[in-house]
Parts: structure tokens; C-alpha cells; sequence
């Protein structure tokens, strides 16, 4: 079973439920921060990591003794990647999408391919928990091709969680996309709701069952609770703005550790979840 | 010309309460919501919508069943696995690429623009702001942060507007890169939580890589006192200023629920007096008379 989640806004305590939840079900998960531009997982499980790789995609590389300058390439590229300025090809990699066009176009067989390094893939462990976590090289913008080497790492023998980035674009979406549940964490005031809502949006459109934990319950207003029942999206745990609670996570300690208490609510956050993975695939199976 | 651009790195740090609140200081100013994957700082605005545009993105491949011969040259060419077994595309995995639109030896793939959202030049209370919606799940969202920017820069000059506010979005990625390109300076929001330093200390690395002077500003400082000395220091071996000091204050969530700014809402507190003097270092700041300019603060104020 996968179980991506996400929110929207960033700040809400993602990777605060995300940790936790990794924390009580211990050998049963493994963990993939996909927030490859900030990363936090690591600082509150703290793994230790046995395996750390570059990740790589491709970019092209001009043989400029071949090329004859016709601009195929360039004419090509929907990203601009690729420019010819009198006799010379430049390649902007960073706009570079690694679809391989430019090659197969290239009627001198002028291009071959080397590869750019987007950041580093880190496996490890944090006590039984299995730990992947990407590290996006900071100046690089291209996210989404390392969130899926993250991605690809799961373990297919255990419960992957997957910490995902705010928002609710690409880097979103190939975090959530294919997975068996979302679980939506969101905080009770009008910038919580107005994400949570475009985040709602992005979870209808990949088809994907959800629910929803509230952090920070009672900060704001009603409109978010009030909101998920319209939508009929299940209220899955609400934690409440405890003094204690936020500064355990700014000392990068987690709360089923500093407040044991919360530990059987994480268990049954976890149980809920898995009920409706399971209604939702007998439903799948039955239509 | 001058741009503020205010990131943070680590999302929920504060960024747009304080922007809306230094919007509501500053007079002779744009405002631009770069932040355009989760735009919020229009619900304290309340913009009325001046003009509407859509905004046009990359391509998408669309393979039209009549006329395909179910060769698979598409299928194999394609390197994100965006294209089924039954050939069909899946318009999540398909980048716009156009290499199976290219090969395609029966012509049968369709390759539209796509409109991938809208963005809006709008009235608030503080002045003219550009603000924008990426539809959900869409690409190109460095591109839109770079239009509107463009377009707040346009609007400015137009009318003789010396500084653009521009709220950013979280992280280190595309659509920040995009929101801080030829900015004058950035205002770093961090908070003293581990989490908080290590995106600030990232968003540090990405500021010096693209040469723009940063300065910091910490927020619910009394959460872990000792946290926001490291912050301090860190900054201090950067050469970063930091601006001031913001206790946690739910002054600053009773204002948002109110849909005002801090500085318009409710009775003066110690609060409101740190946003001030952090605005006051803001204008003063040489990073913002990188020229040598310092009247900047008769005209902005």
C-alpha cells in the first residue's frame, strides 16, 4: 500500500504526520521524502544512510566536427534548450528535458547524450524504519525526474509513505500519482482551506481516495471542517496547537516520542486508512 | 526599479501575512503573488479583477484513434512512459515533448498548446497587484512566475511605481528560480525550527548562486530562543542581516481569518511595532541602493 501526503500549503505538518506515522509502524513501512527542493524527514527520523548515489538525466552533447548547423535541433526543442548562433550549438541544460529529441532528429548523427546531475538519491534506515530521501543540488530546476527516481526506490514488501512537496503542480503530482490513498493535512484558517481546496482539486483529477488531518485545530475558523463535510472528506485526526507539541518539532523531535499519548492516535490514523484503502478496492472490484 | 521579493524556503513560515502587512506600509508600490501553484495573498487583498488572461503553456500529445495504425513508435520513442500499452497518452506522464508527434509515421498524433491557467491584473487597497492561478496538476509554472513578474515590472514603470513586493513561492526549485531572477533583494522568512534553518540555509546557497543580496527575518523567534540564536549566528558568518524579530503572535491568524493585514487589525501590540521597524530597515537597507540611492524611502513611504 502506498500513502502519499500532501496539502497544499506548505507549513502545515506534513512531514510532521508523515514521520510520525512512519515512527509507530516501524519494520511494516519505508519512507520517501519526495520534497526534493527542502527535504525535512531526515531531520526528525534522523536515518542513518548506507547508500547515497548522484542522480543523473541526460542532456545532449553536440559533436560540432559533424554538425552542419541546420537548426534541427534547436527547431525541435519545445523547451528552447538547444540554440545555433552562427557555428556553435549551445545547450541551455537546465531547460532540458531528457526527451531525446534533439538526437533522433539530427540528420548527421551530431548528437550524443551526456548526463547532467540533478542531486542525490540517500537510502538508509531510521531504526526499523526504511528511509529514501532525494536532495535536489541547489540552483537546479527541474524536481519532478528525481522525485521519481525517489519514487522508484519503494520497497514493494512494505507500507511506503511518501512525504510529498507543497503546492499542486508537477512535483506534486508525481508524488501522488499511483498511489492507494492521499492524506491531506491542513490547518484551520483561510490560507489552510484555499489549498486545501486546490489540493482537493488535484487528488479528484488523479482519482485517488483521501482524508483529511487538522493541525493546529483550533488557530482559525470553522470553514475547513465545515468544508471537508460538504466534500464528504473523511475527518481522519485533528491535533490541536499545543505549545508542547511545537516545541518538540522545533528541536527536531517527534511527537510520538516527546508525548507518548499521541501514539495510539497515529495507530489508529493508520487503521482508518487502511479501512478505506480496502472498501475503496472491494468497490473497484465489484463495478 | 527596485523588487522585494520575500521567500522562505520552508512553506507556512509566514510569508504572505507579512508581505500583505508590508504592502499596507508601503504606498507607491505593486504587488505581485509569485507564489502562483498555492496564490493566497489575494484573500487579504480582496483584488477586484481589472483584466483576465489566460495563460497558454507547453503542448500535449493527443493520439487520435482513427487514423493510428498501432505501429508503437510513439510508445517506444517515449521516455516518460506517458504512452499505454493500448495507446493512449496520459496527460499527467506527457512532458510536451513532441518526439512521438514528430515520428509518428501516420501522422496521427495531435499536439495542442494548452491552457494551463489564468492570471490577472487586479485593484486592492494598497494599489495594483498581479496575481495568477496555475490550473492543478499542470506544468510551467516558472514560466508563469516569470509573466507576471514581467507584467508587474511593466505596470510599475508604467506608472511611475518605484518597488514591486512580490510575494514567492516555497522551495529551492523551477518556480523559485523563476520568482528571484534580477531581483533586487529577497527577504528570507525562517522560523527556529530544524526544519526552518535547513530551508533557510538552502534558500541562502540558491540566493548567493544567483548573486541576489538576501536579508533575513525570523519569525515566532520565542519558540526555541536558542534555535533563533543559531539563525542569528548563521546569518552573522553569511554576512546576512537580520532584520528583526517576530514573536509567535496569533494575532497574525485572527487578522487572516478577518481577511485584513496585521497592521490593520485589531488594537497596537509589541507585534505590529516589530513589522514596522523591520519595514523601516527594509527601505533603509543599502542592499535596496545598490546604486547609491537612498531616497527610496521618500518615495515609498
Amino acid at each position: 500500500m502506498i500513502i502519499s501526503i500532501a496539502s497544499g500549503k506548505g507549513g502545515t505538518g506534513k512531514t510532521t504526520v508523515a514521520t510520525n506515522l512512519a515512527q509507530v509502524l516501524g519494520n511494516r513501512v519505508q519512507l520517501l521524502d519526495c520534497d526534493v527542493e527542502e527535504p525535512n524527514a531526515h531531520l526528525f527520523l534522523q536515518p542513518t544512510f548506507t547508500q547515497s548515489e548522484p542522480v543523473t538525466t541526460p542532456i545532449p552533447l553536440i559533436d560540432e566536427t559533424k554538425c552542419t548547423f541546420c537548426r534541427k535541433c534547436a527547431d525541435f526543442c519545445e523547451f528552447n534548450a538547444l540554440a545555433v548562433v552562427g557555428k556553435q550549438v549551445l545547450v541551455f541544460a537546465e531547460l532540458c528535458h531528457s526527451c531525446g529529441g534533439c538526437m533522433l532528429v539530427c540528420p548527421e548523427g551530431a548528437i550524443t547524450e551526456t548526463s547532467r546531475e540533478l542531486g542525490t538519491l540517500n537510502v538508509g534506515n531510521a531504526g526499523e524504519v526504511a528511509f529514501v530521501n532525494g536532495r535536489l543540488r541547489v540552483g537546479e530546476a527541474m524536481s519532478p525526474p528525481l522525485i521519481k527516481r525517489v519514487r522508484a526506490a519503494a520497497d514493494p514488501d512494505r507500507i511506503t509513505l511518501i512525504d510529498a512537496p507543497p503546492g499542486t503542480s508537477c512535483p506534486v503530482i508525481a508524488a501522488m500519482h499511483e498511489t492507494d490513498f492521499v492524506l491531506l493535512v491542513t490547518e484551520p484558517t483561510p490560507f489552510g482551506l484555499h489549498d486545501l481546496k486546490l489540493a482537493v482539486e488535484a487528488v479528484k483529477l488523479l482519482g485517488i481516495p483521501a482524508g483529511l488531518v487538522v493541525n493546529r485545530a483550533d488557530i482559525g475558523d470553522n470553514a475547513v471542517f465545515q468544508y471537508a463535510e460538504e466534500e464528504e472528506l473523511p475527518l481522519l485526526l485533528t491535533i490541536p496547537f499545543d505549545r508542547q507539541i511545537a516545541e518538540a518539532y522545533s528541536r527536531g523531535r517527534m511527537m510520538v516520542d516527546a508525548l507518548p499519548e499521541w501514539r495510539h492516535q497515529f495507530i489508529e490514523l493508520f487503521a482508518k486508512i487502511e479501512q478505506i484503502v480496502k472498501v475503496n478496492k472491494e468497490a473497484a472490484c465489484v463495478n | 526599479m527596485r523588487e522585494l521579493v520575500i521567500i522562505s524556503g520552508k512553506g507556512g513560515t509566514g510569508k504572505t501575512s507579512l508581505t500583505a502587512a508590508l504592502a499596507s506600509l508601503a504606498v507607491n508600490t505593486v504587488l505581485c503573488d509569485a507564489d502562483v501553484d498555492a496564490a493566497d495573498l489575494h484573500l487579504l487583498m480582496q483584488p477586484e479583477i481589472r483584466q483576465h488572461h489566460d495563460f497558454m503553456g507547453g503542448k500535449s500529445a493527443r493520439i487520435n484513434p482513427d487514423l493510428c495504425t498501432g505501429c508503437d513508435t510513439c510508445r517506444t520513442l517515449c521516455r516518460f512512459d506517458a504512452i499505454s500499452e493500448r495507446l493512449v497518452v496520459d496527460p499527467i506522464r506527457c512532458e510536451g515533448c513532441g518526439v512521438c508527434v514528430h515520428f509518428c509515421p501516420a501522422g496521427a498524433i495531435e499536439f495542442p498548446v494548452q491552457r494551463c491557467g489564468e492570471w490577472y491584473v487586479s485593484d486592492t487597497r494598497f494599489g495594483t497587484m498581479v496575481h495568477a492561478r496555475l490550473g492543478i496538476a499542470e506544468e510551467n509554472s516558472g514560466k508563469l512566475v516569470s509573466l507576471i513578474r514581467k507584467e508587474a515590472r511593466q505596470l510599475a514603470e508604467e506608472h511611475g511605481h518605484d518597488l514591486i513586493l512580490t510575494d514567492g513561492p516555497p522551495g529551492i526549485g523551477c518556480p523559485v528560480i523563476a520568482a528571484i531572477g534580477g531581483a533586487t533583494a529577497l527577504l528570507i522568512i525562517t522560523e527556529p525550527t530544524v526544519s526552518g534553518v535547513h530551508d533557510m540555509e538552502r534558500v541562502l546557497d540558491l540566493a548567493a548562486h544567483f548573486n541576489v543580496p538576501g536579508m533575513v527575518c525570523i519569525n515566532k523567534f520565542d519558540l526555541n530562543p536558542a534555535m533563533t540564536e543559531t539563525i542569528e549566528n548563521i546569518a552573522q558568518k553569511r554576512n546576512v542581516a537580520v532584520l528583526g524579530k517576530i514573536p509567535f503572535d496569533p494575532v497574525f491568524t485572527h487578522a487572516m481569518v478577518a481577511g485584513k493585514t496585521l497592521l490593520e487589525y485589531g488594537e497596537e501590540t509589541p507585534t505590529h511595532e516589530v513589522v514596522r521597524e523591520i519595514w523601516n530597515k527594509i527601505i533603509t537597507s543599502p542592499s535596496m541602493h545598490s546604486y547609491g540611492i537612498v531616497d527610496l524611502k521618500a518615495t515609498i513611504q
